[in-house]
């Protein structure tokens, strides 16, 4: 999971097509294709040709005896059986995929609104802050980026623990009942959301805010704005892109995810989508189950995905 | 904190940064402090993760069966961890940079398509990208099978918009000009690159060297999904497959030592960033370190 290059605020100056100055000798022109293709070739090989091989897979047979997997590789005989399952398997009788996904959407929306609730304070803050304690802090605030994600979950799991220090502190040293944390519960599933992916909201959301120029907001206040309405009237519309970019970066990855659930309830009445790609992909039979779902979170998040591509290229090519 | 701020903040406790601050500081304790609870324990000389027995290194050495050391599950883990960071490591940032500087200098349609392309595996989520490669591997006829190999296809393939992304970010803000005074003055383009270029690419090529070990040894979808028999199985897939079937305290300390090999290469690597940083007459900030440009 990852930190990320936002859309600049400002085109940087030294774009003038003129001065451009590959090709000026012989040889130049080609030296730019030449670095970039290792590059591009292992994209095409392991990103873009593993895709169409997901694509091979859900629209490909299953083997009626050994139930494995045969993917189709021409389009022109792929079949829709699995997909179709999948599809009619969402709502109704047999709706047996639906609540999970429906469950999904709601947990990493409450999550995505918690976790821009608690960044953009902190984000705003820091970068706002000058003097020696602003090293210190952004240090602190990268400091969950290089803790491992299951090291943190691990945490949550001891501190939670029927015997953990939750419950010895909230029982008062077992006078009052204690809860059953880890067992089924929505509410540690999206604080655990939450705890987990917060961290990679607050970098982007600085580097951004770091950057705002910050003179509007004293102009603003110079004319006449009480400070609430320079906030929302300069501060917050100049902010709002590096909001949306962020917002995109944290939500992207919880769509996928499934450890989270598995670790903190490990109970089905959590499964978010990835619970549903992680309990089919390894079994003999539903692989094309799997590759049916990757292709519905794909295909959800193809447009933020894009949203995302073109606002970091379109301010400027440094990304 | 003297008498006149104390009373000015009785008066007005929510005078305007207080509040930032208070939720900064509440924020930092909430995520800090069970990861070192969990740390904590792991010195703990009682099979609990919950309850202080008092301090000893049994789980990292001192029990001869389920201590890290003794226990070759756990440390096997560990090595494989940090080879897979190594083996990405040194795969993903030369690839990276080179194709930073390739797209730089080169500006087209094909250029603008790869670009894109880099950013989108940049963005997918883990999960997809795993289970597309773990059906790649599994359905086609390949050189290799799951386990190493496999694991750091993955890896480099979803870190390599790191070093790119960095490089770039540098390069933009070294503009043109020392490239093409370079050239006038009879250096050959690659030349230029190689004896002009690159030196002023070092800083950023350490911090994404870093930034990518860093989070290859943390990472566990790709990982999990890529690995073949449990010798091929990383810390954080054995973390998650113990987690919540009574575990010891030594899996508290497997973690730490995860953490600590975390902290020493970014602590290492940034003061090395800085070194170089200020050779070249400027501030880096700790923020290049988590992908910030």
């Amino acid at each position: 999971v990852t930190a990320a290059p936002l859309p600049a605020i400002q085109e940087s100056p030294d774009r003038e097509p003129g001065s451009r100055r590959a090709g000026r000798r012989p040889g130049g022109r080609l030296l730019g294709p030449i670095l970039a293709l290792p590059g591009i070739v292992w994209l095409l090989l392991f990103f873009l040709a593993p895709l169409y091989v997901v694509l091979a897979v859900v629209f490909g047979g299953v083997d009626p005896v050994f139930r494995t997997v045969i993917p189709v590789w021409n389009p022109v005989y792929w079949s829709s059986d699995q997909p179709i399952y999948v599809l009619t398997h969402i709502v109704g009788d047999e709706g047996i995929f639906g609540p999970a996904l429906l469950r999904t959407a709601v947990y990493v929306l409450t999550a995505s609104v918690l976790c821009l609730l608690i960044a953009f304070p902190i984000a705003y803050y820091v970068a706002r802050l000058s003097g020696r304690w602003r090293g210190l802090l952004l240090a602190l605030l990268i400091a969950p980026f290089w803790i491992s994600y299951m090291m943190r979950m691990l945490a949550w799991v001891n501190l939670l623990a029927n015997d953990g220090l939750v419950n010895r502190v909230i029982t008062l040293g077992g006078i009052f009942p204690g809860v059953e944390w880890l067992s089924g519960r929505s509410i540690v599933v999206i604080l655990g959301l939450v705890y987990g992916y917060v961290p990679y909201m607050i970098i982007p959301l600085y580097a951004g805010l770091d950057r705002l120029p910050y003179e509007l907001v004293e102009g603003a206040r110079d004319l006449g704005a009480s400070r609430p309405s320079a906030f929302w009237r300069v501060t917050w519309p100049m902010s709002r892109p590096i909001v949306i970019a962020s917002v995109l970066l944290t939500c992207l990855p919880m769509l996928g995810d499934y450890f989270t659930s598995d670790l903190l309830s490990g109970s089905p009445s959590t499964s978010m989508v990835g619970n549903l790609i992680n309990n089919t992909v390894l079994t003999p039979g539903q692989t094309g189950q799997a590759g049916a779902f990757v292709l519905l979170v794909l295909i959800v998040s193809i447009l933020p995905m894009v949203y995302y591509v073109r606002s970091v290229s379109r301010s400027d090519g440094a990304v | 904190m003297g008498r006149g701020r104390i009373s000015a903040w009785w008066s007005d406790p929510w005078r305007k940064p207080r509040v930032l601050a208070a939720v900064t500081i509440g924020y930092l304790l909430w995520s800090l402090l069970p990861v070192l609870v969990a740390a904590l324990f792991s010195f703990n000389s009682g099979r609990s993760r919950t309850t202080w027995q008092g301090f000893s290194m049994r789980w990292y050495y001192g029990d001869p069966e389920l201590s890290v050391w003794h226990d070759p599950d756990l440390h096997t883990a560990l090595f494989h961890t940090l080879r897979l960071g190594v083996l990405t490591t040194l795969v993903t940032v030369p690839l990276g940079v080179a194709l930073a500087i390739g797209l730089h200098r080169w500006r087209g349609r094909i250029s603008g398509s790869a670009n894109s392309m880099l950013l989108l595996s940049f963005v997918l989520p883990e999960t997809l990208l795993a289970v597309a490669l773990l059906l790649v591997v599994t359905q086609l006829v390949l050189p290799f099978t799951l386990g190493t190999t496999a694991q750091v296809i993955g890896l480099v393939t979803y870190q390599l918009a790191y070093p790119a992304i960095l490089v770039r970010a540098r390069l933009a803000t070294i503009g043109d000009q020392l490239e093409e005074a370079a050239m006038d003055l009879g250096a050959s383009p690659l030349s230029a690159q190689r004896r002009v270029i690159l030196p002023m690419l070092v800083p950023a090529i350490v911090a994404s060297a870093v930034l990518v070990f860093a989070d290859v040894i943390d990472d566990f979808v790709i990982v999990r999904y890529l690995s073949g028999d449990a010798t091929t199985e990383p810390t954080s897939v054995k973390i998650y497959n113990t987690a919540r079937a009574a575990p010891t305290p030594a899996l508290n300390a497997l973690a730490t030592l995860l953490l600590v090999a975390s902290m020493l290469a970014v602590v290492l690597g940034f003061v090395l960033y800085r070194y170089l940083g200020n050779r070249a007459g400027e501030r880096e900030s700790i923020g290049s370190f988590a992908g910030e440009t």
